[in-house]
């Protein structure tokens, strides 16, 4: 018996509901997740040019480099927080407080895991 | 195709501005979702500010306040007024709960907001049609189902350890809080079950007595009613009862595999 004029109450995360450490780390996942199926067309575009002998087409630019953090960074979170869903899927660590300390471990991770490839990329082999 | 944005005719404006008698010392303001089926046009938020001086300390205490003494044109539902009936759960402060448990001091944001729970075709001001959550709950059949006759001389009896295993589950109210803060369930709602209904599934999964285990995991075994769970785990943030719905479409979706073998 809906009447069509109905309207459809707010809903969106930010706007309307608070954003929480479990549902952004959750959004984030899908995202990271989504790019790095895009961005493995850039990695098989690097293994193609390694084969013709230009291994530095990934690293030789500064803009180049940026795109290998981001991706590298993306991956490690994905890979993170892929772990964290391992556990959830066995049942453990669904309590509020288990997921916000693992949602922190995960983040806290992936903000060091960025710094250690920026110095990488940035420093060690530039 | 998830939706992120509202329709056209769900867009709100601004509304009326009810401010606090002058002589109030001590005031907060509350931004209230209203519509009116009768007049139609957007929905609009109006603000109300509240002498905290002469108004209990609950969210729902200033609702209650506002339509006595502001605007009784103001609808929304409550009964309890002790969060065991449901009526009142909204979204407060940017999550959902129940007006009647939720502390005017807890809220975090300056003028407080309030909108009817998330993602469903609103009746009048903060009354949302629950039809199709309450069409969900009667399609899980929430009964307990037997083959075996019962016992001539008594009930159905059950060992602690196993009425131990509904704790956690058997207090669900049903407030809908839950599966309205679930992004998953605002876009797949017509074919995912959602946390609430998943928890009250597995509540009479996991009840000893029930003898229809198979049957109710047949119908969940679906990429939508069940699958559509992603682990956002807004719901459990949200339970006003401290519930975790997340934790039980967990253990249903490792019976299902675990029923599998190997």
């Amino acid at each position: 018996m809906t009447r069509p004029d109905r309207p459809l109450s707010p809903f969106m995360i930010g706007p309307y509901y608070r954003p929480q450490l479990t549902s952004m780390t959750s959004i984030a996942h899908r995202i990271t997740g989504a790019l790095l199926a895009i961005g493995l067309i850039g990695w098989v575009v690097w293994l193609h040019a390694l084969a013709w002998g230009t291994p530095t087409a990934i690293t030789g630019s500064t803009l180049s480099r940026l795109v290998l953090l981001l991706f590298s960074v993306g991956a490690f979170y994905h890979l993170a927080n892929g772990i964290r869903h391992l556990f959830w899927d066995a049942g453990k660590g669904l309590s509020i407080p288990a997921a916000y300390r693992s949602g922190w471990t995960v983040v806290a991770l992936t903000g060091l895991f960025a710094v250690a490839a920026s110095f990488y990329l940035f420093e060690v082999i530039r | 195709m998830p939706q992120f944005r509202l329709p056209k005719n769900s867009r709100i404006v601004p509304g009326k501005d009810h401010p606090a008698p002058s002589a109030a010392k001590r005031t907060r303001t509350f931004r209230i979702y209203r519509w009116n089926p009768d007049e139609g046009g957007q929905p609009r938020m109006d603000r109300y500010t509240v002498d905290l001086e002469s108004c209990g300390p609950m969210v729902l205490d200033a609702l209650i306040k506002i339509k006595n003494e502001i605007d009784p044109t103001l609808t929304f539902r409550r009964s309890c007024r002790e969060g065991i009936c449901g009526s009142c759960a909204m979204n407060i402060d940017g999550t959902n709960t129940l007006a009647c448990t939720k502390a005017i001091d807890d809220c975090r944001s300056k003028e407080i907001p309030i909108y009817p729970l998330p993602h469903l075709p609103v009746i009048k001001d903060l009354v949302p049609d629950l039809t199709h959550f309450y069409a969900q709950y009667a399609s899980i059949r929430p009964w307990i189902r037997t083959q075996s006759a019962p016992p001539p001389d008594r009930e159905r009896l059950q060992s602690k350890e196993d009425r131990a295993k509904l704790d956690g589950l058997y207090e669900c109210i049903l407030c809908a809080c839950c599966s309205t803060s679930c992004p998953s369930y605002w876009w797949n709602g017509d074919r995912y079950l959602g946390p609430a209904i998943l928890l009250q599934a597995y509540r009479w999964i996991v009840d000893s007595r029930d003898e229809d285990t198979g049957a109710r995991l047949d119908e969940l075994e679906d990429p939508f009613r069940l699958y559509r769970c992603h682990t956002i785990m807004n719901c459990a943030r949200t339970c006003p009862k401290g519930l975790n719905p997340a934790q039980a479409i967990a253990e249903i979706k490792k019976l299902l595999v675990q029923r599998r073998g190997t």
